[in-house]
């Protein structure tokens, strides 16, 4: 019956029984072996020791070669901890007199080193604590991977509440259909697992700060990702409240399941390019399967945001070519990385600014950050052999940055070609649209560029003048604004009189309420976030593009927010009653 | 038991910003394995082994923090003194 707050990151309900998962060290189940397999899981442990330090040892050349001596030292750390002899000796010594596995012994022995560090007072030991857990990884992995990831094994389905979950973890939750939805104690809707649960449109509450202490495995609860509530054991009359609103959600989303197969135009064969828009490679197959004809916006940043060290360009490499070969054949628009504003990595060098957006963010710290701009350049340039790879830059503000960046593109292919990388010596090149000085100048990137996306989160906030995150002003924030429509709107027709394509990514993309009036404003592409597509791919077919043009037509004529919503609310309720 | 005519022993204060972090640590163990004698290092009561980085590691030894190196055996005190110049020099950090 209690009922817990916190932050709803994907809308949706579900009710269904707890697995509270074990935080995430203690995972590895507490496995006793018989006194004849005891030399055996010595063993065991000591090969692990061998092979996780042999792999290190790979990796530390690979980044000596490319990324320098600081990164190679940090590896080179790890490779003397797992060559040391006292830890193997501490970890046979738990297997011989506990007759622990292997995997056990070494999660036992690893959890009790590392709060060690956790509980001391120096800030750059307390970091070393991240060391040891990614140590503690590699050993758990060579060791025969009893690890979390036995998570993959779900047989009934089950509301999984945890301390917190990893990006790869939701996915391999996701991968069994066994997840119905999630409640973490950590987290908020800007944390990589939130972001890839509204992607994936898994109802969830995060932040909920000690929902692991409030709920047993077998409990039952219900998930409300729209208002962010989690109800624990609920009574008669909300369950039944929360069951018919599931019901009718479901009724909803099987209706649109059926229109994955088919194309998205309207009713007079006006097609539509709906696309998907993503954080991380892992995204892309769900994109995909809910009917993304391609990725109009993979945001590299997220790559950058937690990761540490930074991703050199190895890494990079890695990321992009996965994602090249989820994408398949289809096109992939890889934006560069968009640092800074509220978006600053943990490798520091950040400067406390008085106004972070209006500061030294996106492309403009990419020009100034040279030599990770060019890495991560050169590996969207290598893996762009494999696909339908295009780059494109954000935040471009005056048409020299885009010249800037495009400078810097042709010096990274000719160090290529000199290194003798193969790489698309023509791949497409594009600019975000989301400042008003973009905009207004459209006409002339268009000429500059083989595509455009206006990516109109930003583009409001500039235009408007408003920081969506200050709750003194946030209603002042509105796609729906004249202003913002008009700009739109021009932006559609300077790229139509040129030979550039343009297409809308921001999150107005993937509000129903706006879907009839950008095709009526000549957009062809939409891309949007993978739970999204299925509605608008239903509102589309339900339109033909002449309603479109009179629907556009008649917005333009508003001057204010509050007529062109009412307005637009009205026609789509026509067409798509869920609105 | 060993012998205690064999043992040399030196004081040091560490004295780069960021403690005897990783780096510094690969770098003491690296220097101590390049000898055969055994090398202890002591804080306070807690004693550790100077060719365990995995120990070394708990020393939980910050800016300031003084520390007692322990040599037993053959070149021990030539071992101390590269050891105590590569604290001495902040380990090349700083």
């Amino acid at each position: 019956m209690p009922l817990r707050r916190g932050i709803g990151v994907s809308s949706g309900v579900v009710i269904g029984d707890a697995l509270v998962l074990e935080t995430e060290e203690s995972r590895v189940p507490r496995r006793i072996v018989p006194r004849d397999q005891i030399d055996h899981e010595v063993s065991l442990a000591d090969r692990a020791f061998e092979s996780a330090r042999k792999e290190v040892a790979d990796e530390r050349e690979q980044f000596a070669a490319r990324a320098g001596n600081e990164l190679a030292d940090i590896f080179g750390f790890h490779e003397r901890w797992l060559g040391d002899v006292k830890p193997r000796k501490e970890i046979a010594s738990l297997i011989r007199s506990k007759h622990y596995s292997s995997a056990y012994a070494i999660s036992v022995f690893m959890r009790k080193y590392r709060r060690r560090f956790q509980e001391m007072g120096s800030p750059f030991l307390q970091e070393r604590a991240k060391d040891i857990q990614d140590i503690e990884r590699r050993l758990l992995h060579h060791v025969g991977g009893e690890t979390r990831m036995e998570l993959a094994s779900l047989r009934e389905p089950v509301i999984i509440v945890a301390h917190d979950l990893t990006p790869s973890e939701l996915v391999a939750l996701e991968k069994t259909k066994r997840l119905l939805g999630f409640a973490t104690d950590a987290g908020g809707t800007t944390s990589h697992t939130a972001i890839i649960a509204a992607g994936l449109g898994i109802p969830a509450v995060v932040g909920l700060e000690n929902i692991t202490s409030h709920v047993s495995s077998g409990d039952t609860l219900v998930i409300d990702g729209l208002h962010g509530v989690v109800v624990v054991n609920p009574d008669e009359s909300q369950r039944s409240t929360y069951a018919a609103e599931a019901k009718h959600l479901e009724e909803v989303r099987d209706t649109l399941a059926e229109l994955t197969e088919l194309a998205a135009e309207t009713r007079d064969g006006v097609r539509i390019n709906l696309l998907g828009n993503i954080e991380f490679p892992l995204e892309i197959d769900d994109c995909i399967n809910r009917g993304a004809e391609g990725i109009g916006l993979f945001r590299t940043e997220f790559l950058f945001l937690e990761a540490d060290p930074l991703p050199g360009e190895e890494d990079q490499y890695r990321a992009y070519c996965d994602a090249v070969t989820a994408v398949g054949d289809r096109p992939l628009v890889i934006r560069t990385m968009d640092l800074g504003g509220d978006k600053c990595h943990r490798g520091g060098g950040w400067e406390v600014e008085k106004n972070p957006f209006l500061g030294l963010r996106s492309i403009r710290y990419s020009l100034q950050n040279l030599s990770m701009f060019r890495s991560q350049l050169r590996a969207i340039l290598r893996a762009s052999v494999n696909g339908d790879v295009r780059v494109m830059f954000p935040l471009i503000s005056r048409i020299m940055e885009l010249r800037q960046a495009k400078f810097v593109l042709s010096l990274v292919m000719e160090e290529l070609e000199e290194e003798g990388f193969e790489f698309k010596s023509d791949i497409p090149v594009g600019v975000m649209v989301e400042t008003p000085a973009a905009a207004i100048c459209a006409r002339e990137l268009a000429r500059e560029t083989d595509f455009m996306s206006i990516g109109t989160n930003d583009l409001i906030q500039y235009t408007l003048a408003v920081d969506r995150t200050n709750e003194r002003v946030a209603q002042l924030y509105s796609p729906a604004d004249p202003s913002i429509l008009r700009l739109i709107r021009r932006v559609v027709k300077d790229a139509d009189r040129s030979t550039t394509s343009i297409s809308l990514c921001g999150e107005m993309a993937g509000d129903p309420l706006f879907a009839i009036l950008l095709v009526g404003m000549g957009l062809r592409t939409l891309s949007m976030a993978a739970g999204n597509i299925p509605r608008t791919k239903k509102i589309i077919r339900s339109i033909s593009l002449a309603d479109a043009i009179r629907v556009r037509k008649r917005v333009m004529s508003f001057e204010t927010e509050r007529e062109v919503l009412n307005y637009l609310r009205d026609e789509t309720r026509k067409v798509w009653d869920e609105i | 038991m060993h012998d205690n005519s064999n043992s040399v022993r030196v004081e040091v204060t560490i004295s780069n910003r960021q403690g005897l972090h990783a780096r510094p640590v690969m770098r003491f163990v690296d220097i101590a394995m390049k000898y055969e004698c055994e090398i202890r290092v002591h804080k306070n009561d807690l004693t550790v082994d100077g060719k365990s980085p995995m120990e070394m590691m708990l020393l939980e030894a910050v800016q300031g923090t003084v520390l007692a190196l322990e040599a037993i055996g053959d070149g021990g005190a030539e071992a101390l003194n590269e050891l105590a110049e590569l604290i001495d020099g902040k380990f090349g950090e700083d």
